[in-house]
């Protein structure tokens, strides 16, 4: 993928949107090593005070990391990403799953050609994250 | 009970070495949805400047976040795993992870707070490789629910 150009302060990430499915979340379990049932399990989520299972934190990072790096076309150019967790994204038990949005602009230009992308993560029109903001190398 | 402020500065022994595998990168790539061959095939890794394939950036959650458990498992924190969730977490990269690296982590207590009855718990993880090479500094914030 081209590496973006003309990058300036308020430039726009292409909007991204994600299907989470009960499979996705068990796969990402399994990959991470995050095994906690809240994870993939609806007594244990609900016994605990949650409105069903809910997708890692991790994961709806991890998305959104995605929707920067496919942007930068380099993996490995995103130096610093920092995310705050607000709220859970539900994963129902059916085949549509939940949606995760990612949208990101450019917030600040800083030196040596990299810069600062600001990202708000939603899932049904309410931000997911309170923060989540990336730093990346453009050149 | 809350957590003790002393616990602020509060170091761990090094862990053991993490070896990071392709197949284990090229799993935790499709996990993620994510295609890049960057992650999967050591050619298009190495056309793009790097010695073999690279993990995404939160790959290092894998190694970094068992480092962290060491923290709910010292007596004098002793956190209620049932009761934590993960409040924020911060990555900063001085190079990719990449396939090949012999990880060490290593873990300090950042900082300890009590916010409206949760405790919150900053640890943060060094990753290098055995040969001293930073890699990867993983900042987590743990929040227990209701044990303050």
């Amino acid at each position: 993928m081209s590496r973006p150009v003309d990058v300036e302060v308020g430039s726009e990430l292409p909007e991204r949107t994600f299907t989470v499915t009960r499979a996705d979340l068990v796969r990402y379990a399994g990959a991470s090593g995050d095994f906690n049932p809240i994870h993939w399990n609806q007594r244990v989520a609900t016994s605990v005070g949650l409105p069903d299972v809910i997708a890692h934190g991790m994961f709806t990072m991890a998305l959104a990391g995605r929707a920067v790096t496919d942007w930068t076309g380099d993996p490995g150019a995103l130096v610093e990403y920092h995310v705050r967790f607000g709220r859970p994204v539900v994963v129902p038990d059916d085949d549509a799953g939940a949606e995760v949005t990612v949208r990101g602009k450019v917030g600040a230009l800083l030196e040596d050609g990299r810069a600062r992308v600001d990202l708000t993560v939603t899932t049904g029109g309410e931000k997911v994250l309170s923060l989540a903001r990336a730093i990346v190398r453009l050149a | 009970m809350a957590l003790d402020r002393e616990l602020v500065g509060r170091g761990y022994p090094p862990s053991a070495v993490y070896e990071v595998g392709r197949a284990k990168i090229a799993e935790f790539a499709a996990a993620i949805g994510e295609d890049d061959p960057i992650h999967r095939d050591a050619d298009a890794a190495r056309a793009a400047g790097h010695p073999d394939v690279i993990a995404p950036p939160t790959f290092a959650i894998v190694v970094s976040l068992e480092a962290a458990f060491v923290v709910l498992g010292d007596p004098e924190v002793s956190l209620d795993y049932s009761r934590v969730v993960h409040g924020e977490q911060k990555f900063t990269h001085h190079r990719p992870i990449r396939a090949g690296d012999r990880l060490v982590a290593t873990t300090t207590i950042d900082a300890v707070r009590s916010v409206a009855g949760n405790d919150l718990l900053t640890t943060r993880v060094d990753l290098a490789t055995e040969d001293g090479e930073a890699v990867c500094t993983a900042t987590s914030m743990l929040v227990a629910r209701g044990t303050a």
